[in-house]
């Protein structure tokens, strides 16, 4: 009466970075009353916290569900050293368009970790604050269609 | 539906290293982690019960005895252990956190007698840790 097993695992990284919320189709009222200080035209910044989990069958000559010596470098090049110590409004081309919330950085951050090509991406999660944490587990259907 | 989850933490030593790999492949997958004199963690395992409540007492189930079994199926046979050489379960596997959440998964659930075991989680330090779960439990992504 085995249960097949489902293995994930999840790997912390961090990075800090200054963003503006703002949307230049909004009004200056409207930007101050929906985003408040966080419209704060010189932008402000946190220390974000990033856990990236991912899912596959475990490699038995490995032990593993992917080998860190990939999924660390993977991560660090696509997000880690494209987000560290940047304005996200200017420096990273994707948030030219999109307002840099946290939903809309989880978003971002999903989109180009998908690719991981050793497991599948489960799930980002996101901490702006230690009291703000926000989740993504790609959109409808999204997780299904890249399954191999 | 409940989940409560109740946390123990282990110190073990391991190190990774596949006898059907060469010296220099064991040191290319497995990087530091392969030193032979081994290495340890302070492991936190966190694991959680799903169920309903017993109308009668308000839980779930006691969390006395689960600190009873964690202590007894995972303290006795893997604290302050070398988990290479000194847990059966785990003898053939490298003890990376996702194996050791399997095994503990396996040695847990027949232990679990009110409410069902929903996931067992292994941090080898704050930022890394391993779930196991069952496949058919769609509930929980």
């Amino acid at each position: 009466m085995s249960t097949a097993l489902k293995l994930s695992l999840t790997r912390r990284y961090r990075f800090a970075a200054s963003h503006r919320l703002h949307r230049p189709s909004f009004s200056e009222a409207e930007n101050q009353r929906i985003y408040g200080k966080c419209s704060n035209p010189y932008g402000h910044g946190h220390n974000y916290s990033l856990e990236v989990t991912i899912t596959g069958a475990v490699d038995q000559a490995t032990g593993m569900v992917a080998n860190l010596g990939d999924l660390d470098p993977f991560v660090e090049r696509k997000v880690v050293e494209a987000f560290d110590h940047k304005y996200l409004n200017e420096e990273v081309p994707e948030f030219g368009k999109d307002v840099p919330t946290a939903e809309n950085i989880c978003r971002e951050i999903y989109r180009r970790l998908k690719t991981f090509p050793a497991a599948r991406l489960e799930r980002i999660r996101l901490e702006e604050t230690s009291k703000n944490s926000f989740e993504f587990d790609g959109e409808n259907g999204e997780r299904e269609q890249q399954a191999p | 539906m409940i989940r409560v989850t109740r946390k123990i933490e282990f110190s073990a030593a391991h190190f990774y290293h596949n006898p059907n790999f060469s010296a220099e492949e064991n040191r290319r997958v497995f990087g530091k982690c392969n030193n032979p004199h081994g290495h340890g963690h302070n492991y936190v395992l966190e694991v959680t019960i799903a169920g309903e409540p017993d109308p009668e007492t308000g839980m779930v189930l006691d969390l006395k005895e689960l600190k009873d079994i964690l202590q007894r199926e995972v303290g006795e046979r893997m604290d302050h252990r070398h988990l290479n050489y000194e847990v059966p379960e785990l003898a053939g596997q490298i003890p990376t956190c996702e194996n050791i959440a399997a095994v503990i998964w396996q040695l847990l659930e027949p232990k679990i007698a009110k409410g069902k075991l929903d996931r067992v989680r292994v941090y080898e330090s704050p930022d890394l840790f391993a779930d196991c779960t069952a496949e058919s439990n769609g509930s929980r992504a």
